[in-house]
């Protein structure tokens, strides 16, 4: 076990190095930042001074030398745009990314469960087909689409909801967050249930199938000749099989939630990174888009090595061992 | 098991894939879509990149309005520049249409190459070529397109090389897959004995046997394309608007959401949801019909 920890470690790491230089020598290709960073009039004097100052006229090496030695030290580069510390900029925005995301997850979970269970134990039932059905539109229709009608039909039809933003939020444990004050929850509602269709519908094909394969395996005819009530066999022998893979799937797909999040934030202007990373992508502020790639990268490596820890210990049949490959 | 009608392997795709009333209705529809992006130029009323037909003073008017002159009637209605969404809708279609068909088409030659040869030759080879395929699978592709296309600039040719870039992994894998399966199976050892050249035999011999479930995977891909160039053009980072697709018209429209000229983003969407939904119901039973273990 011991020697599969060091040798994932050492894999992640080298996957966040090649990646960094991958985002280095791609985002040093967009554009020349001098272009938007001086104005028109300055002299050649002041336009070698300022890029010496960035540290633009270095070869592309050194820069990268350089950005590498500073990036062990925490310090990815100062944002072109805002003159902040890049790291500090996505910093702050991180809280807002992340509670996005984990509300996503959970209306995903706490719909896409019961959904998919209603689904697998009544396949041919009007409502089971109903629920598929829905599951297809969900998996088809983009994100950003979805966003737009959800601010159609509550914020300008029905003025329910407010259309952008995120509202006032409250410190909790010195986070900022949304969801402890009514005005914010309901600035979270429409773009935490926008994010979170797309892993509805897959969550709910996920449990159907789980469910469908567990009806036919001998533990569940077994727990149904002891006599058992229904609900225990599909609340404890069903649902407890059915984990593994939502498990699994959840950690693997929080990932691609926070890329998505990107889309989400866009569609109703939530101050979040993904947002912070679309601005700076149209401002040239190339330190803060290296920056976010970095961060996210690092997360996405992360994310992967604990979901495969996680996936050994849970299931004992993948258990791996030093040896394998 | 003998099969033993008279059937043609294309005769018996099309009586399986005919099981499903809905997968024809969406075989249909999806037909239509496809003429009608084909056709555009000659079907739509009006040619919306065409400055000198637009009269700016038709600019936002609802579905159903007649044109200032009186001489034609905005079905769905205009957009900010007075232009006749009908019709942009159609061009805009043609766009989407074939950034996705031909990003899929570059994308699955690419991917198919690239597996056959890692599953034919293994080794160091096979290692490379899958590593880059699972490092770049462990990322999602809309993050992976944006950076690529963040560095490339607007474009449709920027834009299919992103989309490329971003599906070829999924080929790749798959064909390896089938293919390792297939290359332990007697009439490879049968080709082989006959001391053919290895570039015969994948080509003749393994790749029409990889193909089955390539076909699904590369229908669902061109739905998948689709959304994906949608979302990049949303975002302000695919197409210039000098090549409008949906993406793009319903990003246009985004800005009246608010004041309720709903209709400059709705019906492009709705366009791009059924292009999308029936690509993905054909490739659903698409799936069924081509899996031998389903055959009856």
């Amino acid at each position: 076990m011991l020697s599969f920890l060091v040798r994932r470690l050492l894999q992640s790491l080298a996957v966040i190095v090649v990646m960094s230089l991958l985002v280095f020598v791609g985002v040093y290709a967009i554009g020349d930042p001098m272009a938007i960073l001086i104005s028109p009039q300055a002299d050649q004097a002041e336009i070698a001074r300022i890029s010496a100052a960035l540290g633009l006229d270095q070869p592309l090496w050194r820069q990268y030398l350089t950005f590498l030695k500073q990036a062990a030290a925490g310090d990815l580069g100062r944002s072109f745009a805002f003159n902040t510390p890049a790291i500090q900029l996505i910093l702050e925005r991180m809280p807002a990314t992340m509670e996005l995301a984990v509300a996503a997850m959970l209306i995903a979970l706490l719909g896409g469960i019961p959904l998919g269970l209603w689904a697998g134990l009544r396949p041919d039932s009007i409502a089971g087909k109903t629920i598929m059905a829905g599951s297809i539109i969900g998996f088809s229709v983009p994100t950003f689409w979805v966003g737009m009608l959800l601010i159609m039909l509550f914020a300008v039809q029905l003025g329910w909801l407010p259309a952008s933003g995120r509202g006032p939020t409250t410190l909790l444990f010195g986070v900022p967050v949304s969801f402890l004050s009514l005005e914010g929850l309901s600035h979270l509602v429409l773009p935490a249930a926008n994010l979170a269709l797309f892993k509805l519908a897959l969550i709910i094909r996920l449990v159907r199938a789980g469910t469908r394969e567990a009806l036919q395996q001998d533990y569940v005819k077994f727990a149904r000749a002891k006599g058992l009530r229904e609900s225990r066999v599909v609340g404890v022998h069903v649902l407890r099989n059915i984990l593994i893979p939502v498990v699994t799937v959840i950690g693997l797909e929080f990932g691609s939630v926070i890329a998505f999040s990107i889309v989400t934030e866009s569609v109703f202007g939530w101050p979040g990174m993904g947002k912070l990373l679309i601005d700076s992508i149209n401002a040239l502020d190339r330190p803060v888009i290296v920056a976010y790639l970095c961060i996210t990268v690092a997360l996405f490596v992360l994310i992967n090595l604990i979901v495969d820890l996680l996936y050994s210990a849970l299931d004992p049949r993948v258990r791996v061992s030093g040896q394998a490959g | 098991m003998i099969v033993t009608t008279g059937q043609t392997p294309w005769q018996r795709l099309l009586a399986d894939y005919g099981d499903s009333r809905i997968a024809v209705a969406a075989l249909a529809l999806l037909a239509l879509i496809l003429a009608a992006a084909l056709f555009a130029p000659l079907v739509s009323p009006q040619n919306p990149y065409d400055l000198s037909q637009l009269d700016v003073l038709d600019a936002r008017l609802p579905p159903g309005a007649t044109s200032g002159d009186g001489r034609h009637v905005y079905v769905l209605g205009t957009d900010d520049q007075g232009r006749d969404m009908l019709s942009a809708i159609l061009y805009g279609l043609r766009t989407s249409m074939l950034v996705g068909v031909l990003s899929t088409l570059a994308g699955l030659a690419i991917g198919l190459t690239a597996g056959l040869i890692a599953a034919w030759f293994g080794g160091w080879l096979d290692a490379l070529i899958m590593r880059v395929a699972d490092l770049q699978l462990s990322f999602p592709s809309v993050l992976i397109a944006l950076v690529l296309l963040a560095v490339l600039g607007q474009g449709v040719d920027k834009i299919i090389i992103a989309l490329v870039a971003v599906q070829w992994a999924y080929y790749a894998r798959t064909v390896r897959g089938t293919a390792l399966a297939e290359r332990n199976k007697d009439y490879i050892t049968a080709a082989t004995g006959l001391a053919l050249s290895p570039a015969r035999i994948m080509l003749r011999h393994l790749l029409p046997n990889c193909l089955p479930p390539l076909i699904v995977v590369a229908t669902v891909q061109i739905a998948a394309a689709i959304a994906l160039e949608a979302t990049l053009s949303f975002l302000g980072l695919g197409l210039s608007i000098t090549e409008p697709s949906l993406g793009l018209l319903i990003a246009n429209g985004f800005a009246y959401l608010q004041s309720g000229k709903y209709w400059i983003s709705f019906f492009p969407g709705v366009a791009l949801m059924l292009a999308i939904v029936s690509i993905n119901l054909v490739a659903d039973q698409l799936r069924d019909a081509l899996n031998p273990r389903l055959q009856k």
